[in-house]
C-alpha cells in the first residue's frame, strides 16, 4: 500500500536541522549508519541562526576560576533545583570541549587579547562564560554545522513536515509528512528517530519564534507514547521589542545588558535593585557606581572586585520585574521599559551588537547608540519536553531520541541565557551517537500501511470539508487563550478557563477548511500544526495547574513562594485511553558529591573576587 | 470574556495597543499590494489592499493577506529580523527581504509590487527553487585545517572573514547578479554568495586548503565583471565586491594568469 509513496530508508531519521538536529546527524553518520536529516524550513533558518548572545561554556579564557562545577552549579540554581542534576553536569563537564570543536570545524568566535575564544557576562553565570560572536553567535554555529553536515554526506530533506511517528510494536520504525512545496505524502523507514524540532513560540501571540515553533515533537512523541515533563515552564525573555506592532515580541539579545544595558522605567529609575532575589542580592553590585566599574573592567578586559550589574539577573526575574513596572504604570510610551546602552561609545556598541543597531534603525526608527530601546517580556523558549535520559538522549519509547529545546531536564524551571546554544551540541552529539548506536543492533522494524494510510487521509480532511473555519482564524484565538491565562503569572481561575477554552479549540481545529491546492499552502500547514500547538498548549496549562507554587519561570498570583516537597518532583504528561494524564513524578536525587558543591562552597563569588 | 489576572503579556500588549491607538492616526492609511500568483505553468499580479500600521513591513502585509484574504498565499519567512534570509523577494522590482522594506518608505499612494526572485524557478506565488545554491555550496572544497597550527589569533585577523561569515543566505545576490539572471550562466558561474564563502574560507587564518583552481573551472569566477549589484543589494552589507570577489580573483590570477599583462586582461578585458 506504502508504495504509492515516496519512501526512503535511514538507519537514524533526525527532526529538525537546528543545533541540536544538524549535531546529531553529523555523530550519527561519522558513526557510519545512513543519517536522513529532515527540515520544515530550508536548511540554515531554523531558529538557531537567531540565538545572538552566546554560548555557555566553562573555558575560563577571562575569568580563569571559571570550571565546569560553577557552571553546574549556576545551571541548578537558575533552574531552581528542578534541572536534572546528571544532565547539568554532563552539560557543563562537556560543552567546553563542544566549544572547541566547533573552532575546529571553522566557527570564528571572537577573541581575547591574547588570541584565545572571547567570553561575555550573562545573566546567572557568575563567571564570563558565553563564547560569542557578536550578536551573531548562532549564525556563526548553524553555519558551522551545516557546512559540517553538508561535505559529510548527510542526505537533508528540506521543506519537509513530520506529522506522525510510526511505530512498530511499541518501538519507533519512522515516521509519515509531506513536502510543504508539492503537498505530496512522504515515508521514512527508520531504525532510530531523533526529535529536535525546538520549541512551542507559536502557541502564543507575543514570540520570538518564528512560524516553524509549533510543539512537532513534543507532541508527536506525546502521540507515539512518550512521556513529556516540565512543561509549565515556559521562559518569558524579558527584552522582546515592544514596537512597531509587526516586530512585538522580536528578541533583543541578553547581550545588550551583558555588555552594559540599563533598565529604566518612565521615571527614570534603575528599576532592577528592587527586583533582585534576596538570597542572591550579595552577588549583585551595591550601587549604580560598583556596576559602573564592573563595566568599565569588562571592556578593558581587567579583573575587577566590582560585582556584576542587577540587570544580568536571571530571565525569570527580569521578566516579571518589567512587567510588575508596567501593570504598575511606570512603563515607556508603548508599554515596556527602557533599555539603554547609548552611554557607551557607538563605536563599542556598534562592534558587540550590530545587529541589534540594525535591527532597531531599520524596523523601529530607534538609534540605539543615541537612545534607549523600549522592550518587554516575549515567549522565548520552554524549559520542558521529552523526558530523556541523560547519558543517552534516549525517549521513554524505544527507539526515540531528542535534543535541544524539544528535551526537558538540563534547564529545570528556567534556563539560563547561553545554556541552550551549548544544550544543543552536548546533547545533540549524544543523541546522534546513541541513536546510531542503536539503530545498528536493532532489527528492522515495520510500520503498518493501514497506518500510513490513515495518516494521509487525516492530513487531507481538511480540503473535504464542505464549510469551516480558516486556520489562521483559530491559530489566532488559540494565541489570545495562552497569552490572557497562561502567561507569566498564573492562577487557578484562568488555568481552569483555559482548559475550557482548548477543548472548544480542539473541536474548531478539528473543523477548519482550506483552501486552494497541496501546493506550498500555509492554510494546509497550518491547519495541521494547528493540532501539535494545542497538544502542547494543554500540556502546558495542565502541568501549571498542578504546580501550586511560585517556582523559576512558573509564577502563581494564588502561590506565591516556593514549596519544598514540589521541589521534588517533576510533572509528567502522557497519553492515556482518557485523554492527557499529568502526574507528578520523582525528581532524581543528586549524589552526595555534587550536592557538596553547594555545601563545601562559600556564597557564590561575585566576578572578579576570586582568589 | 475576562481579561485574566495571568494575562502579564496580554496586559503589556493591550498597554502598547491602547497607547500606539492614541497615537497621531495620518500615518494610518490602506496600501494596495500587487502580488504575484502562480505557479510554473504562469501567473499574474493579484491585487490586495491592507491596512496600514505604523512600522509595517511588506512580510507583515503578506501575512495579513495570508490571515484574512488569500490562506494559501506562498510565501518563506522565519525570523522576521533580516537574520534568516528566508523572505526574499522583488519589491517594487528591487531584490530585498520583505521583513526590512518598510511600507512607510514606499511612494505614498501608490501600488507595491511583490514578485518572486527571477533568478529561480518559481515553485508558486512568492516561493522560488533555491535548490541549485545548495548543490553549489556541497561542491566547494571545505575547511581543512592546517596540521599544527595553533589555535590562536588576534581579532583584528578574523574581521575580515568574520564580514563574510554574516551572510544569511538570503541569495538576493545570486538573484541580483547578471551573470545568473540574464545569461543564466547557472552550471560555470557559483555567484556572489559562494565567492563569498570561499573567500571566508580562504582567508581564514587556519585553513590549508587550496580553492583557486575550483573558483577558475567551477566556480566562473572570471565571468564576473565587478558591476558591484551584488554589494548594493546585500542586506548584511557585506561588501562583496571588493573585499570577496576581487581578492579572489586576483589569487586565482597570481596562480594561474603571471605575467601581470595577463592580470589586466583577466580583470579589465573584453567584458569590462
Amino acid at each position: 500500500m506504502s508504495d504509492k509513496y515516496e519512501v526512503h530508508e535511514h538507519d537514524v531519521l533526525v527532526i529538525g536541522a537546528g543545533g541540536a538536529g544538524l549535531r546529531a546527524a553529523i555523530e550519527a553518520s561519522a558513526a557510519g549508519v545512513s543519517v536522513g536529516l529532515v527540515c520544515k524550513s530550508l536548511l540554515g533558518k531554523a531558529h538557531t541562526v537567531m540565538a545572538e548572545g552566546g554560548i555557555a561554556a566553562a573555558l575560563a579564557h577571562v575569568d580563569p576560576q571559571d570550571g565546569w562545577q560553577t557552571h553546574f552549579k549556576d545551571t541548578m540554581k537558575g533552574g531552581s533545583f528542578l534541572n536534572h542534576w546528571r544532565m547539568a553536569q554532563i552539560h557543563a563537564q562537556e560543552a567546553p570541549d563542544r566549544v572547541r570543536e566547533l573552532e575546529q570545524w571553522g566557527a570564528l568566535f571572537d577573541r581575547t587579547p591574547d588570541g584565545r575564544i572571547l567570553q561575555r557576562a550573562f545573566g546567572g553565570h557568575t563567571w564570563k562564560r558565553l563564547a560569542h560572536v557578536g550578536d551573531r553567535t548562532g549564525l556563526e554555529m548553524i553555519r558551522t554545522l551545516q557546512d559540517r553536515g553538508v561535505h559529510q554526506g548527510l542526505e537533508v530533506y528540506m521543506e519537509c513536515t513530520i506529522t506522525r511517528l510510526l511505530v512498530d510494536g511499541g518501538r519507533i520504525a519512522g515516521a509519515v509528512g509531506y513536502w510543504r512545496e508539492s503537498g505530496r505524502f512522504v515515508v521514512f523507514r527508520a531504525k532510530a528517530v531523533v526529535i529536535a524540532t525546538g520549541g512551542v513560540g507559536k502557541a502564543y501571540k507575543v514570540t520570538s519564534n518564528s512560524w516553524e515553533y509549533t510543539g512537532d515533537g513534543q507532541a508527536l512523541a506525546y502521540e507515539a507514547g512518550a512521556e513529556l515533563i516540565d512543561m509549565e515552564f515556559v521562559q518569558f525573555h524579558p527584552t522582546g521589542m515592544v514596537w512597531p506592532p509587526g516586530v512585538m515580541g522580536l528578541l533583543v539579545t541578553e547581550g545588550v545588558r551583558g555588555e552594559g544595558g540599563i533598565l529604566r522605567n518612565s521615571a527614570g529609575e534603575r528599576f532592577m535593585w528592587k527586583y533582585l532575589p534576596e538570597a542572591r542580592r550579595h552577588e549583585y553590585a551595591e550601587n549604580e557606581q560598583e556596576a559602573r566599574e564592573w563595566l568599565d573592567a569588562s571592556v578593558a578586559n581587567r579583573q575587577t572586585q566590582a560585582r556584576r550589574p542587577p540587570e544580568l539577573s536571571t530571565r525569570d526575574n527580569v521578566s516579571r520585574a518589567i512587567y510588575t513596572e508596567v501593570k504598575e504604570g511606570r512603563g515607556t510610551p508603548h508599554g515596556g521599559a527602557f533599555l539603554d546602552i547609548s552611554y557607551l561609545p557607538a563605536e563599542r556598541v556598534m562592534k558587540k551588537l550590530p545587529s541589534m543597531y540594525h535591527q532597531f534603525l531599520e524596523l523601529a526608527d530607534v538609534d540605539i547608540t543615541k537612545q534607549p530601546m523600549e522592550v518587554g517580556p516575549t515567549t522565548h523558549y520552554i524549559m520542558g519536553g521529552l523526558r530523556v535520559d541523560p547519558d543517552t538522549a534516549a525517549a521513554t519509547v524505544p527507539g526515540l531520541y531528542a535534543a535541544g529545546e524539544a528535551a526537558a531536564g538540563l534547564h529545570g524551571a528556567n534556563r539560563l541565557g547561553g545554556n541552550s546554544l551549548s544544550d544543543l551540541v552536548v546533547f545533540g552529539r549524544r543523541a546522534g551517537a546513541a541513536a546510531a548506536a542503536y539503530a545498528k543492533s536493532a532489527a528492522a522494524p515495520r510500520a503498518s500501511d493501514a497506518e500510513i494510510e490513515a495518516e494521509a487521509r487525516a492530513m487531507l480532511e481538511p480540503f473535504e470539508r464542505a464549510s469551516g473555519e480558516n486556520p489562521f482564524t483559530v491559530h489566532q484565538a488559540l494565541e489570545d487563550c495562552m497569552d490572557r491565562l497562561v502567561g507569566i503569572y498564573r492562577v487557578e481561575r484562568d488555568l481552569t478557563h483555559a482548559l475550557e477554552e482548548l477543548e472548544k479549540l480542539k473541536a474548531r481545529a478539528a473543523n477548519v477548511k482550506v483552501e486552494g491546492t497541496r501546493m506550498f499552502n500555509p492554510g494546509w500547514h497550518l491547519a495541521r500544526d494547528l493540532a501539535n500547538l494545542l497538544t502542547v498548549s494543554e500540556a502546558i496549562t495542565r502541568s501549571a495547574l498542578l504546580r501550586k507554587e511560585s517556582r523559576g519561570a512558573h509564577s502563581r498570583l494564588d502561590h506565591t513562594a516556593m514549596d519544598p516537597a514540589l521541589g521534588n518532583v517533576n510533572f509528567r504528561a502522557k497519553k492515556s485511553m482518557t485523554g492527557m494524564n499529568v502526574e507528578p513524578t520523582p525528581l532524581p536525587t543528586m549524589p552526595a558529591e555534587l550536592k557538596a558543591l553547594f555545601d563545601a562552597a562559600p556564597a557564590p563569588q561575585p566576578a572578579g573576587k576570586a582568589s | 470574556m475576562s481579561a485574566g489576572a495571568g494575562a502579564v503579556i496580554g496586559a503589556v500588549v493591550a498597554g502598547a495597543a491602547a497607547r500606539a491607538r492614541a497615537e497621531p492616526t495620518t500615518h494610518k492609511r490602506e496600501a494596495v499590494l500587487r502580488v504575484y500568483r502562480g505557479d510554473k505553468d504562469g501567473g499574474k499580479e493579484v491585487e490586495y489592499r491592507v491596512p496600514v500600521e505604523p512600522g509595517m513591513v511588506v512580510l507583515d502585509a503578506i501575512h495579513w493577506i495570508q490571515a484574512h484574504q488569500a490562506p494559501d498565499l506562498a510565501v518563506r519567512w522565519n525570523c522576521k529580523a533580516a537574520k534568516c534570509g528566508s523572505c526574499s523577494a522583488e519589491v517594487n522590482g528591487k531584490p530585498a527581504l520583505m521583513c526590512k522594506s518598510r511600507m512607510d518608505h514606499m511612494p505614498a499612494g501608490e501600488p507595491i509590487s511583490v514578485r518572486p526572485m527571477k533568478t529561480f524557478p518559481i515553485v508558486r506565488d512568492l516561493v522560488t527553487d533555491v535548490s541549485w545554491n545548495y548543490a553549489v555550496n556541497k561542491r566547494i572544497p571545505p575547511f581543512k585545517p592546517r596540521e599544527g597550527a595553533e589555535w590562536k589569533w588576534q581579532q583584528s585577523d578574523i574581521e575580515r572573514v568574520q564580514e563574510f561569515r554574516k551572510c544569511i543566505e538570503c541569495f538576493l545576490c545570486q538573484d541580483v547578479c547578471h551573470v545568473l539572471r540574464a545569461h543564466e550562466l547557472k552550471t560555470q558561474f557559483a555567484g556572489p554568495r559562494f565567492f563569498v564563502r570561499i573567500a571566508g574560507l580562504e582567508m581564514h587564518p587556519i585553513d590549508g586548503e587550496d580553492r583557486t583552481g575550483f573558483l577558475k573551472d567551477h566556480g566562473g569566477i572570471g565571468l564576473c565583471n565587478i558591476t558591484k549589484c551584488c554589494t548594493e543589494v546585500c542586506p548584511e552589507n557585506i561588501t562583496i565586491t571588493d573585499n570577496a570577489i576581487i581578492p579572489l580573483k586576483e589569487r586565482v590570477v597570481d596562480r594561474f594568469y603571471d605575467p601581470m599583462l595577463g592580470v589586466l586582461r583577466k580583470l579589465f578585458g573584453r567584458r569590462a
